[in-house]
């Protein structure tokens, strides 16, 4: 199985595949994960691969190797499109961040829904952002989607909220696993 | 026990289980991770950043010749800076095992070049190991300890970007003890001149035939006989690209790339059909397999640049082109400064005064990229006030504005004797000190400049201003660039002053706790905009155009660079 994550360097991006990946370990599959860290960070696209089965060799996922994409922003989860099997799953947090073109206005912000079309139908937009917002932790939003995307996964819920304890400060543990189960609640099947 | 560990975890849990004693480290990407892994995590373990990877490796070897265990790691350009040690180091006798990690980078990530730096392990002739998992970097780290101190030589542990930063599964091994350190002398073997050197050269090269034998027996070396009709030797992670390529075929998979072990290769290429290397950037392995004549494909096939991957990989052995799907043209999100960058008033200031910027090493490179298209050079850690007094001798003084500008971390990493020969020998050129008070680029370390060590304790802090002075420049003034206005006639002082000037330019990093600006949103008077883009042009990620007028998003903290700029005097207030 593979998962991809995406989206734009300070949205906790990291931290989620690290909690999907220590839940596997734990579920009884080998587990690679790669990502890149320094300067593709600052405010650029990032990516994390996550993969996990009886045995993994490459830390990267191939080009239509994906099973399930879980974007944290819009534009992040088109720019991924030819890392999708036939028919993946893609989870979309309905969130928009203006990249520089945009901004100076030299470009439109693109309507990326027709893109990822082309190759799956299985799209689920994810209001993650704004479950965030209202919970006010806006910085909650990677464990939001983290539990979105769990409803998609064979481990049962006891085995992600043990990994948050004993991955995250006891101060934040309450505000997380909230935050997770009000993503597994969102129904995307 | 098992653990989900980087390569770069891993490695710092290979020292701590090998009984290493010292570590020391400049930051650079993507190796950072093993001294900040080991300052957490190994109380244990003596850790420092050293100001740059030269001090860093010679420090590391100080530390073996007392006996006890060391390790010194850099990214792979840090290894040009440590490079004229480590020619000389093998001369010398190793007492407590001494390994030296370089983190290389294809793809380029983040850095200036994707040089391949196995050619070390040649060039100073020393062994050398490379890890395929996060598994193998921890125990290959014990082997290399082990190594050092069965032959007496430093140990290259060479990890790419794809092995450091991958995370896989360890199962944690016994911790060893850690050796004490005791006082000997030998003369003979420590003081490198050439009467002693001419002695110690012949040793060097029995001890890679030594090592030669050993590689050739070693279970670092491992072959995997299946399918005979394609055999393909590797190392790295290029091993896990054409091990998932090519499930069935036959491996000789290599964790000692140097020195070969030709014994095993003639071997194995006597058993398989078809030999392939596979290998990320140069041809090391191939071209030393072509010279034992033994016919194979690699570089033929594969490319010299960039990254490997499983369909590369499969593409160049089977030649069937992999059928990738459209990829459409969206806008791209490349890296860029956080907005309230201290570097962004300041970048701007010097484009606006119509200066040649000569640039550096860290986040104000990215100052390259439009709008602000203010950096014109950069090469590597320190060059920039070389270029800037190189060129600015070439015109003399007043002729032509030539500045240069660089990081307080790099500054200490190599500027400082950049910009006493800028005094010395009597140059114009204006410098400035972007001083945030940390290595930003790399996730915040300290440096000598932050009077804070790796660990948190307090220490000395180097005083810019007095160091600057110090080397002879006597036009030195400290800046706020929040206040570009300030700034620009700083800049045009200094220009004028016509001989060496140094400007400092001093405000935490918007991403520290001790930053200086309000944290508050800025917004914009729409009626009041007249659409003129001159915020536009500072390239401030929190600040968007539509319709015709600025707005200014979420991502603001008020350093109110922007509203300094704006003719109308649209931005302004906290919302």
């Amino acid at each position: 199985m593979n998962v991809l994550m995406t989206g734009v360097g300070g949205q906790g991006i990291i931290l989620a595949s690290d909690m999907l990946s220590e839940v596997m370990m734990r579920y009884g599959y080998d587990v690679k994960k790669s990502e890149i860290h320094g300067m593709a960070q600052r405010g650029g696209s990032v990516m994390s691969h996550v993969r996990f089965s009886e045995q993994v060799a490459s830390p990267l996922i191939p080009l239509k190797g994906c099973d399930i994409l879980l974007s944290f922003e819009e534009l992040e989860t088109a720019r991924y499109v030819p890392y999708l099997k036939d028919d993946a799953q893609v989870i979309i947090n309905r969130f928009r961040l203006a990249p520089p073109s945009v901004i100076s206005g030299a470009r439109q912000y693109p309507d990326i829904i027709p893109f990822i079309q082309e190759r799956t139908q299985r799209i689920h937009l994810v209001d993650g952002s704004s479950i965030a917002e209202e919970m006010g932790n806006p910085r909650g939003v990677n464990i939001i989607l983290l539990g979105t995307l769990s409803t998609l996964l064979e481990p049962d819920e006891a085995l992600w909220i043990d990994c948050i304890n004993t991955m995250l400060k006891e101060k934040i543990r309450p505000m997380n696993i909230e935050g997770f189960k009000k993503g597994r609640q969102v129904q995307i099947h | 026990m098992k653990k989900m560990l980087s390569g770069n975890e891993a490695i710092a849990r290979g020292a701590y289980e090998a009984g290493v004693s010292f570590a020391s480290a400049y930051p650079g990407t993507p190796s950072t991770e093993v001294l900040e892994t080991i300052a957490r995590e190994y109380p244990r373990v003596y850790a420092e950043w050293s100001p740059n990877e030269k001090v860093a490796l010679e420090v590391a070897a100080g530390a073996s010749y007392a006996g006890v265990r060391s390790i010194a790691v850099m990214k792979h350009v840090g290894v040009n800076v440590a490079a004229d040690p480590l020619m000389t180091l093998p001369y010398t006798l190793i007492r407590g095992g001494l390994v030296l990690v370089s983190a290389d980078d294809p793809e380029l990530f983040s850095s200036q070049n994707e040089q391949d730096n196995r050619h070390y392990a040649r060039f100073a002739k020393i062994p050398m190991l490379e890890p395929a998992t996060s598994q193998e970097a921890k125990d290959f780290m014990v082997e290399a300890i082990r190594m050092s101190e069965q032959f007496e030589t430093p140990v290259l542990l060479r990890t790419t970007t794809r092995i450091s930063h991958s995370m896989g599964i360890v199962e944690l091994g016994d911790v060893a003890d850690q050796r004490t350190p005791s006082v000997e002398r030998h003369p003979a073997e420590w003081v490198m001149l050439p009467a002693n050197a001419r002695v110690r050269h012949p040793l060097i090269e029995d001890r890679i035939r030594a090592l030669r034998d050993y590689s050739n027996t070693s279970a670092l070396n491992r072959v995997e006989m299946a399918d005979t009709s394609l055999g393909i030797i590797s190392s790295g992670v290029a091993y896990q690209y054409a091990r998932e390529a090519f499930p069935k075929a036959s491996f000789l998979k290599l964790g000692m790339p140097y020195p070969l072990p030709d014994e095993l290769i003639r071997d194995f290429a006597a058993k398989v059909d078809e030999l392939w290397i596979v290998e990320e950037l140069d041809g090391f392995m191939e071209e030393q397999i072509r010279a034992m004549g033994i016919a194979c494909h690699g570089k033929d096939g594969l490319p010299l640049c960039g990254e490997l991957n499983p369909d590369i990989v499969r593409q160049a052995i089977t030649g069937e082109a992999v059928h990738s799907p459209v990829q459409h043209a969206l806008p791209g999100r490349p890296p860029s400064m956080c907005p309230g960058c201290p570097h962004r008033g300041l970048l701007w200031a010097l484009k606006k005064n119509k200066c040649f910027i000569a640039g550096d090493i860290g986040c104000y490179t990215l100052g390259f990229l439009p709008p602000l298209d203010a950096i014109d050079t950069t090469l590597c850690m320190g060059a920039g006030i070389n270029h800037a007094h190189g060129m600015s001798k070439v015109f003399g003084p007043g002729k032509e504005k030539i500045a240069a500008v660089i990081g307080d971390s790099t500054f200490f990493h190599s500027g400082i004797t950049g910009l006493a020969n800028l005094a010395y020998n009597r140059g114009a050129a204006v410098i400035v000190i972007l001083d945030n008070r940390t290595t930003a680029m790399t996730g915040s370390q300290n440096h000598p400049g932050t009077g804070i060590t790796i660990r948190g304790e307090q220490t000395t802090s180097l005083d810019l201003e007095q160091l600057v002075r110090a080397l002879g420049i006597t036009w030195v003034r400290t800046i706020d660039p929040y206040d570009v206005k300030k700034t620009r006639k700083d800049i045009n002082e200094a220009v004028a002053s016509e001989g060496p000037a140094v400007i400092i330019s001093k405000a935490p990093c918007v991403l520290l706790k001790s930053r200086t600006v309000s944290g508050r949103r800025l917004s914009v008077e729409t009626e009041t905009c007249t659409g003129c883009k001159a915020c536009i042009g500072i390239g401030c990620p929190a600040i968007e155009f539509k319709d015709e007028k600025a707005y200014i998003n979420g991502m603001c903290v008020g350093c109110g660079v922007c509203a300094d700029l704006c003719g109308p005097g649209a931005i302004g207030g906290a919302e």
